[in-house]
């Protein structure tokens, strides 16, 4: 019965969506060559302030943290959902944003994490109206900020910390790529191991590599960590850098890692480890010193594979033929399952290349993609989950 | 202070605008619905396909879907040979081949054609021109064109300027009118037109024109169609008859130095044109149009010699084909 009904209003959404395909277009094309990187988001949330401003939404406000959150009131003035975007890109402003449109696909940095995001959250009161769907509950619109590294989903914490809402639960909508379900936050710590040239350099390798062979050997000891304890726990190498040229050996270095777990006290663990492991170069070099600062941490959380919500998800999705891909995020979901609040994240299209000069985002796919998240919002409204 | 300086001087104040002061868009469509006026914007292209989706998409939404200050948007493509036209349509422009609008008076290659072609096929009382390769497309592009003709009815012709330098001292900033603009055009201007020279950039492609001004103006379809412009704007009407808006910043693809060559040649030819037109100067020799550069190759160094003519097509009006199709008296 479900099934039949969600064919319906799917096949209503697909045929009403492409009516305001000209909106939503030119919201990703602003929203994509809008730099924002994480701490610099004024631009883009200021372009999202606009957007809610002229779709007459109510309590539209920054906060602290440089969040920006409006709100489309429900009938029912104590029921509140919750759909977030963040708003930073990993580009620095600097870098060119130009966005290149083609037939049936739009490519720029950025434009699937997280400029289609922030383009369907300004949309998004349109197309309510545009499908003329009410909710029962108030629809909080949410764009956050420093998501990114060291950022560590810094709005979104202080938004859930601060915030004098209850919410019976929450979407997050990231571009790409259709299909996926995120419903569980793995357990992580990020951190960053810096290597420095301390002593006379008299030592042969320091002579001749500055700190490389010791960033070597950092990586090696932490590739070992990674074996050893794979897949319980998993480190990844983000970043190792080191010189600038071809004849001066580099005086510093830094390698940037994440662990991740399903489990807190096994991500505990690992830092230990890794601790451990630099101090015991420390001792043994006599130029280098060695320290590793840990910047960000998540707790895990899991909403459960046959929660009501993960289930209604899983079902609208296989109602458009595309194959549910469950993955575990490590971003703002993370802060939301803390908070216990039963939430999802959502991919919106299918795209490429992400975090690449190249990033593309194919546009058909698109509303499909919004076709299921209108599903999954009107499901949220009419149903009231059991407390985590 | 000159009469002239004067003259400059009040101008520059009183139809020089910033685009910010036209960011009221609601109240430009009611001002527009209120003039009876309509509004066409044309963008010429040729091979333009890695910027056109950008400004269809753009101008469409903001301009025709959310607030209806447009009432058409066309691109005249010269013969593109890769997916200008079909990324184009595919976003919602009305696309037409330049060489298929009055074809019994046959093809000329060049932008000019374009825009000549443009006002028989577009219905428009205004018509908007914004170049196809703008890559920081924005509404403002249009609406800070158009808005000094829907509120001011003196006005016949909105040039664009742009650009600001990233750090200016004491607040003033060079006119920033572009390499060809500052070593030819505005010296020229200056000599012989000068109150002309108080228009920033007057080789901007982004324009918007009364059609009954349009109309009756000669069109070179070269490089000379915006000098060309603004001489015979400016010799029926006058200074007052222009206004100048700041878009702030455009970014589009540089030229190279054997480009503005070529570019500065065409106009150089048009502007001469107009000299001889207007009798300016007595006895103008005809002048050939053979440019002549070089370029060396280790140490060969050859001779590249282009023939460069600035054909011009006759004020539309002209054509009873177009007075028919817009019920014109020449």
């Amino acid at each position: 019965m479900e099934q039949l009904e969600i064919g319906e209003e799917l096949l209503l959404y697909q045929a009403e969506l492409h009516g305001l395909r000209q909106i939503l277009y030119a919201n990703i094309v602003m929203a994509g060559e809008i730099p924002a990187p994480t701490g610099g988001e004024r631009m883009l949330t200021r372009f999202l302030s606009d957007r809610f401003t002229e779709s007459g939404l109510n309590d539209i406000a920054f906060d602290q943290a440089g969040n920006i959150a409006a709100v489309l009131p429900g009938r029912n003035p104590q029921r509140n959902l919750l759909l977030a975007a963040h708003v930073d890109k990993v580009w620095p402003e600097s870098d060119d944003h130009t966005v290149s449109v083609r037939v049936g696909k739009m490519k720029a940095r950025g434009i699937a994490d997280n400029g289609l995001g922030v383009a369907v959250l300004a949309t998004l009161p349109l197309i309510l109206e545009h499908l003329n769907l009410k909710l029962e509950s108030n629809l909080i619109l949410l764009g956050t900020t420093k998501s990114f590294g060291r950022g560590d989903i810094g709005g979104m914490r202080f938004f859930l910390e601060n915030t004098d809402r209850e919410f019976e639960s929450a979407l997050c909508l990231e571009g790409m790529n259709l299909g996926r379900l995120s419903f569980a936050s793995l357990g992580m710590a990020r951190g960053e191991i810096e290597v420095k040239l301390s002593g006379p350099g008299n030592d042969p390798d320091t002579m001749t590599t500055g700190v490389i062979a010791t960033v070597q050997e950092v990586v090696s000891e932490l590739t070992r960590l990674n074996r050893d304890s794979f897949p319980a726990v998993r480190i990844l190498l983000g970043a190792v850098n080191a010189g600038s040229g071809y004849n001066v050996p580099p005086s510093s270095g830094r390698i940037c890692f994440e662990i991740r777990s399903e489990e807190a006290a096994r991500v505990a663990e690992m830092e230990g480890k890794i601790q451990s492991m630099v101090n015991r170069l420390t001792d043994e070099k006599e130029d280098v010193s060695i320290k590793v600062e840990m910047i960000a941490h998540r707790r895990p959380g899991n909403l459960g594979e046959s929660h009501p919500l993960v289930e209604f998800a899983r079902t609208a999705m296989e109602a458009l033929g595309v194959e549910p891909k469950e993955e575990p995020s490590i971003s703002e979901l993370a802060a939301l399952l803390t908070h216990r609040i039963p939430s999802l994240t959502l991919g919106l299209t299918k795209g490429a290349h992400r975090h690449s000069p190249n990033e593309t985002i194919e546009l058909e796919p698109l509303f499909d993609g919004i076709a299921h998240l209108l599903l999954v919002l009107r499901h949220m409204d009419r149903t009231d989950y059991a407390p985590l | 202070m000159s009469k002239l300086d004067e003259k400059i001087e009040k101008w520059l104040g009183t139809n020089t605008y910033h685009h910010s002061e036209f960011w009221d868009l609601q109240a430009l469509v009611k001002a527009k619905e209120q003039s009876g006026l309509t509004i066409s914007l044309c963008i010429p292209t040729l091979n333009e396909e890695k910027t056109i989706g950008k400004e269809v998409i753009v101008f469409k939404s903001e301009l025709m879907d959310r607030y209806p200050l447009i009432d058409e948007l066309a691109v005249i493509d010269s013969g593109s040979t890769d997916d200008t036209l079909a990324i184009a349509a595919s976003y919602g422009a009305d696309t037409y081949l330049s060489s298929e609008i009055l074809p019994e008076h046959g093809f000329k290659s060049g932008k000019g054609e374009n825009l000549w072609k443009a006002i028989h096929q577009l219905k428009g009382d205004i018509i908007c021109y914004v170049d196809a390769d703008i890559k920081n497309i924005h509404p403002k592009f249009v609406s800070g064109l158009v808005a000094p003709l829907i509120y001011r009815p003196e006005i016949q012709y909105v040039k664009a300027f742009y650009d600001r330098p990233l750090a200016v001292s004491g607040g003033i900033r060079p006119s920033g009118g572009g390499r060809v603009t500052e070593i030819l055009v505005r010296p020229l201007f200056s000599m012989f037109f000068p109150e002309l020279s108080a228009l920033m950039q007057p080789l901007s492609g982004e324009y918007a024109v009364r059609r009954e001004t349009l109309e009756r103006l000669p069109f070179p379809i070269g490089y000379g169609v915006e000098t060309s412009h603004l001489i015979d704007v400016y010799q029926s009407h006058g200074l007052d008859a222009f206004a100048q808006t700041d878009l702030d910043r455009r970014v589009h693809r540089n030229q190279s130095t054997i480009d503005l060559g070529k570019m500065s040649f065409g106009i150089l030819q048009s502007f001469l044109n107009r000299i001889k037109h207007y009798e300016i100067v007595e006895g103008m020799p005809e002048l050939p149009g053979l440019f002549r550069q070089l370029q060396a190759e280790g140490r060969r160094y050859e001779a590249l010699n282009r023939e460069i003519v600035e054909e011009e097509r006759p004020p539309i009006i002209t054509l009873p084909e177009y007075r028919k199709r817009h019920g014109r008296k020449s």
